[in-house]
């Protein structure tokens, strides 16, 4: 995956709370057996109708929104299906960074291992920014190795992350080599607990 | 030594490698794998050079994308490429395949504990969320990503953050005509989709412990539904006398030492949680969901809510989008709603003790005209233990349709889609907005509550109808 520290990026607000996979990306488009082209299914049902045709009404179909690479969203962001076709869906339409002011569980590590920066803020926070993205251009700066995000108007909040996932996302490594480097210990447990289902 | 739950328990014996500010390496005891989630994991083993760690832990079926008439011929030509490339897969990197043709085939969640795959203080994961099903037998199991498939493949574990942990206090015990779907069910809608999140939980008390093993599994199964990645319930004799005799269960002598093991995992006396949440049994009704979260549901003699009766703004606004998209008026009662579609099945509600309940209220009674009814049993074996009993008959004469064992409409990612506009009454977990195929209208329901529906045209309280046999 691609390191991921300093960013900055247009914020499109999606204002609505428990947004689930189903919705982010819909199950007929997870028959492709690779991870790329995704995009163009992301939030199919809330960006078209069923003759395909945009909805105007649709914040990601705003012109200001357009080249958005920051997500917010209200509570429970990603809950249901564990398809990692979700965020694959978000990183090839161009989403770097989701801020919510909770993430499904699944949802959460599938963004990490992915290079996606998933961002807890309170939801005080979340509305604010969700007002201030109305304005076209709004943009937030994100620096992961000082956990904060600012904006032009003064605007600045600290997050939490696990420092685990941190040095993850802040080196793009690749987690299998990680734990192939433990074969050790891998193997040591094994031997204790014997083999076979 | 200090109390502790199953959870911790479970956890401790897990641990491959632990290191302060990590989260711990664990050990995966099953990995159970279907045709959707796995194509690019494989893809990344190829790539990096890397190959399945133990393909002996590691058990492949399909579910998904197989169709439930007309087995072999399916038209959708990408479903049959997810279905080749997880047969390539299992062969390239041997593992052991219940494909479309086998007798064992199923939906993953189902064959995991009819063949004794599933058992009590395993780690389980599976690329599916409901992989929380197999915590029914007190093993700890829950859904993965794509990217953690692959990581368990190569290397047979996980790395995972110390969950807190909850305990789900269901006291004395259920109504009549009141099954497990309802109260988890009533536990969500109780509690809302987020309560678990962050946390592993335990279902405790009275009401839990009188369910079977197939009930427990239901309750379980739909943890996820509450935010929880894993739900459990400490193994008691039912959980072991499930497991006698099952295939890949140890046999003689070693299944006796296995027991004894098993049955020391339960949940300590005095153990503590992080948080606890309770619901008296006897206060649940049947369950339907209005709708579009499994939250958004209530006891049958309840009416559709009104938006403003919510306290939260974003409550307000989430549940009049939802009562828009459902298609239903504040005020109107559950029981007044018409269906147009019914569905027996998925992962939750699909297995023999489940079709049985359906039958029951089925029979010598009649699927109304207009309405599209269809049970789809959770595997091969559910299918032909139904068959041997006579359930098919009893189905088909009401004028439901009997079908191949599979997925189905809980996702429609096969043929059995439920069309943009009408409403299902449903025995699956989610009624995600377009879930059932775009545009369509879920209802969750127990089994007798979806044969209920099916008979009489609309959602109906299944205790009206059951003949008085306690
Ligand atoms: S039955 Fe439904 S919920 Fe269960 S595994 Fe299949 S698609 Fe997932």
């Amino acid at each position: 995956m691609e390191a991921i520290n300093k960013f900055n990026g247009i914020v499109c607000p999606l204002n609505r709370v428990n947004v689930d996979t189903d919705q982010i990306i819909p199950k007929q488009f997870l028959k492709r057996i690779e991870r790329q082209g995704f995009g163009q299914f992301l939030f199919h049902h809330w960006r078209f109708d069923d003759e395909g045709n945009k909805r105007e009404d649709f914040v990601m179909n705003q012109m200001q929104y357009e080249n958005a690479e920051i997500l917010v969203a209200g509570e429970n962001f990603g809950c249901g299906s564990s398809r990692e076709h979700a965020p694959w869906a978000l990183l090839d339409y161009g989403f770097r960074v989701v801020i919510a002011p909770s993430f499904a569980d699944i949802f959460y590590n599938n963004c990490v291992k992915n290079g996606i920066l998933a961002i807890r803020l309170t939801e005080e926070e979340v509305n604010g920014i969700m007002e201030k993205a109305q304005e076209p251009g709004y943009r937030l700066f994100i620096n992961l190795k000082d956990q904060d995000i600012t904006d032009r108007k003064g605007f600045t909040a600290e997050f939490d992350i696990d420092p685990y996932w941190k040095e993850m996302l802040l080196n793009g490594w690749d987690e299998i080599a990680v734990t192939l480097n433990l074969d050790e210990d891998i193997r040591s447990y094994e031997q204790k607990i014997g083999s076979g289902i | 030594m200090a109390p502790k739950t199953i959870i911790e328990k479970i956890w401790e014996q897990h641990i491959v490698h632990r290191e302060e500010g990590k989260p711990d390496l664990l050990y995966i005891d099953l990995h159970l794998v279907h045709e959707v989630t796995s194509p690019q994991a494989f893809e990344g083993l190829r790539m990096n050079n890397r190959k399945v760690r133990r393909p002996d832990l590691t058990y492949a079926t399909m579910d998904h994308n197989v169709p439930t008439i007309n087995r072999h011929i399916i038209n959708d030509p990408i479903s049959k490429k997810q279905m080749t490339t997880l047969e390539q897969n299992c062969k390239e990197f041997g593992i052991e395949l219940a494909d479309i043709n086998h007798p064992d085939q199923g939906i993953v969640h189902v064959i995991g504990p009819e063949l004794g795959l599933t058992q009590p203080g395993k780690t389980i994961v599976c690329g599916d969320s409901h992989t929380s099903t197999h915590g029914a037998f007190g093993a700890l199991s829950f859904g993965i990503g794509t990217s953690e498939v692959e990581h368990v493949l190569a290397t047979q574990t996980l790395w995972q953050s110390r969950p807190k942990t909850l305990q789900i206090k269901v006291t004395g015990k259920l109504g009549f005509g009141v099954t497990a779907k309802d109260l988890i069910l009533a536990v969500i809608a109780k509690y809302g989709v987020n309560a678990g999140t962050g946390y592993i939980m335990e279902y405790t008390g009275e009401a839990i412990r009188e369910l079977s093993m197939e009930e427990r599994m239901t309750v379980c199964n739909m943890s996820i539904e509450a935010g929880a990645r894993a739900g459990l319930i400490s193994p008691d004799e039912k959980t072991v006398e499930y497991l006698r005799g099952r295939r890949y269960a140890p046999q003689g002598e070693e299944f006796e030492k296995a027991a004894e093991r098993w049955l020391a995992l339960a949940t300590d006396e005095g153990a503590e949680y992080d948080l606890t949440l309770e619901i008296a049994g006897e206060d649940i009704e049947p369950q339907v969901t209005w709708g579009t979260n499994p939250s958004m549901g209530s006891g049958i003699s309840a009416s559709v809510p009104n938006p403003e009766q919510f306290e939260r703004q974003a409550d307000r606004e989430s549940v009049s989008r939802a009562l828009d998209y459902m298609d239903l008026q504040a005020g109107t009662k559950l029981e007044d709603i018409p269906v147009d579609y019914v569905f027996i099945g998925s992962c939750t509600n699909s297995r023999l003790s489940d079709l049985r309940a359906a039958a029951e209220v089925a029979k010598g009674r009649q699927v109304q005209e207009g309405i599209t009814a269809i049970v789809v049993p959770g595997s091969q074996t559910v299918k032909q233990a139904a068959e041997a009993e006579g359930l098919d008959k009893i189905f088909t004469e009401a004028g439901f349709e009997w079908r191949e064992s599979g997925c189905s409409m809980c996702l429609a990612m096969n043929d059995d889609i439920v069309p943009s506009g009408k409403r299902c009454a449903s025995t699956s977990n989610r009624n995600f907005e377009g879930r059932q195929g775009n545009g369509s209208k879920t209802h969750l329901v127990s089994p007798p509550m979806a044969a209920a529906a099916a008979v009489t045209g609309k959602f109906t309280d299944v205790r009206k109808l059951a003949k008085v046999h306690q």
